[in-house]
């Protein structure tokens, strides 16, 4: 049994959990990375993606995020995202939305460095689209 | 001297009137539970996102390369003043106490010479800076009818800043809201947002030996300059949730005293028509035992 650490996602809006957990899973910006009780202080942002959590007692958590970081310190670890949502509550049409938004924003970019921004957003929701699909 | 007739009328309105104020004290008590969590909810982001910024920020104390948003453009000659109040009155003090503060800024920093922007956010702080400070208002935001206020409602004032900030249209950003206490107490805050400040590190005692020893994913650097816009949108998002807790508070209390004080209202005119009435009885009494003793 895996020790055990203090794990928190927090949304503008609110708490969404706090939990004793044995593993995370965060969609970093430079690639996905697990965290376990005892991993060295660290921040990474995110890229839209999934987050998954252990807990102690074996239930598993899962949230769908977009934009924000993760932080992992001696005291345990925090995600706070822009957006959050429970994947239970997620459905395809919400992906779609978002894609639809991405894609109206890679169109009203002003300038170069914008655009690609938008463009890199983009191609990880559909990356992300596919795999939910695939599940 | 009013007739019974003027008094009946004038107890039948004050009653109206304590209906409606009663009323609309149970809506603000309502109202008010629900903002007080959205507030407190909404607490912990901000407070995460302060530490952690706090930490990283303090490794770029003094450093040639640090975002503007935090060294500031090196001027103070333009100043904005991001002022939000409530999109509805008849909540005490609560708008004026915000404007107030708001125009003793912008008198100081006028008499400073320095150069003031103003945008208001809710239709009464327009409305009450539109007299003597109209000039400078750039623009007025309204956050009109909506239920509960979202985080994706308020980016876009945080991306306006963020833009006007970028068009080196200001150099010094400050944020005017109250700062939710109790239902009785509310405190107009100015706080400034760019060059962003963070308070001293709390965590430094507890946590100071292994702050050198932190990763970065991707570098220091890309992850501040990610992070301090974002700052600037979620401050002024707990602003506009600490000032919908505020609005409700000072409306509950502001419509109690104002029940209370038409009950006593109340009392006050039913006691003259009563006296009135008994008057009258009398004069006329007076009246028809003289008529009978004439006889």
């Amino acid at each position: 049994m895996a020790e055990a650490f203090q794990f928190e996602l927090v949304s503008p809006e609110r708490l969404l959990l706090s939990a004793k957990v044995t593993d995370v899973i965060v969609p970093g910006t430079e690639g996905e990375f697990g965290v376990g009780a005892g991993h060295s202080p660290f921040l990474s942002t995110m890229r839209p993606g999934v987050v998954k959590a252990l807990s102690e007692d074996g239930s598993k958590h899962e949230y769908f995020v977009r934009g924000g970081f993760a932080d992992v310190s001696a005291s345990g670890m925090t995600v706070l995202a822009e957006q959050a949502i429970p994947m239970a509550d997620l459905d395809a049409g919400y992906i779609a939305q978002q894609i639809q938004d991405a894609s109206e924003d890679v169109a009203d970019a002003k300038d170069e460095d914008a655009r690609q921004a938008a463009r890199l957003v983009l191609s990880q929701l559909q990356e992300l689209q596919a795999a939910i699909k695939a599940s | 001297m009013a007739s019974l007739k003027d008094l009946k009328n004038r107890i039948a309105s004050v009653k109206a009137t304590q209906k409606i104020t009663k009323a609309m004290k149970m809506v603000a008590a309502a109202k008010l539970r629900r903002a007080q969590d959205a507030a407190e909810a909404g607490r912990p982001y901000a407070e995460r996102m302060g530490t952690v910024l706090g930490n990283l920020a303090a490794g770029f104390e003094g450093r040639d390369d640090a975002p503007k948003l935090m060294t500031g453009t090196g001027r103070d000659q333009t100043h904005l003043l991001l002022v939000c109040t409530a999109e509805r009155g008849l909540c005490g003090g609560f708008n004026s106490s915000i404007a107030r503060l708001a125009r003793e800024h912008a008198d100081k920093l006028l008499s400073e010479g320095k150069t003031v922007k103003i945008v208001t956010v809710g239709k009464k702080g327009h409305d009450a800076l539109k007299r003597g400070y109209g000039q400078y208002i750039v623009e007025n935001i309204e956050l009109r009818g909506l239920k509960s206020v979202e985080f994706s409602d308020t980016k876009h004032i945080g991306d306006l800043v963020m833009e006007m900030f970028q068009d080196e249209k200001y150099d010094v950003c400050t944020l005017f809201y109250a700062q939710f206490q109790s239902v009785i107490s509310q405190v107009p805050t100015a706080k400034q947002l760019i060059p962003a400040q963070f308070e001293a590190k709390d965590e430094a005692q507890d946590g100071s030996s292994e702050d050198a020893l932190y990763e970065y994913e991707p570098g220091e650097q890309e992850i501040l300059e990610t992070l301090l816009p974002r700052n600037v949108a979620i401050q002024i998002y707990s602003a506009i949730l600490e000032n919908g807790a505020s609005e409700q508070g000072a409306r509950m209390a502001a419509m109690d005293s104002a029940t209370r004080n038409a009950g006593e209202m109340i009392d006050k005119l039913t006691t003259t028509y009563n006296r009135q009435r008994q008057a009258q009885i009398t004069t006329e009494l007076i009246e028809i035992i003289a008529g009978a003793e004439a006889l």
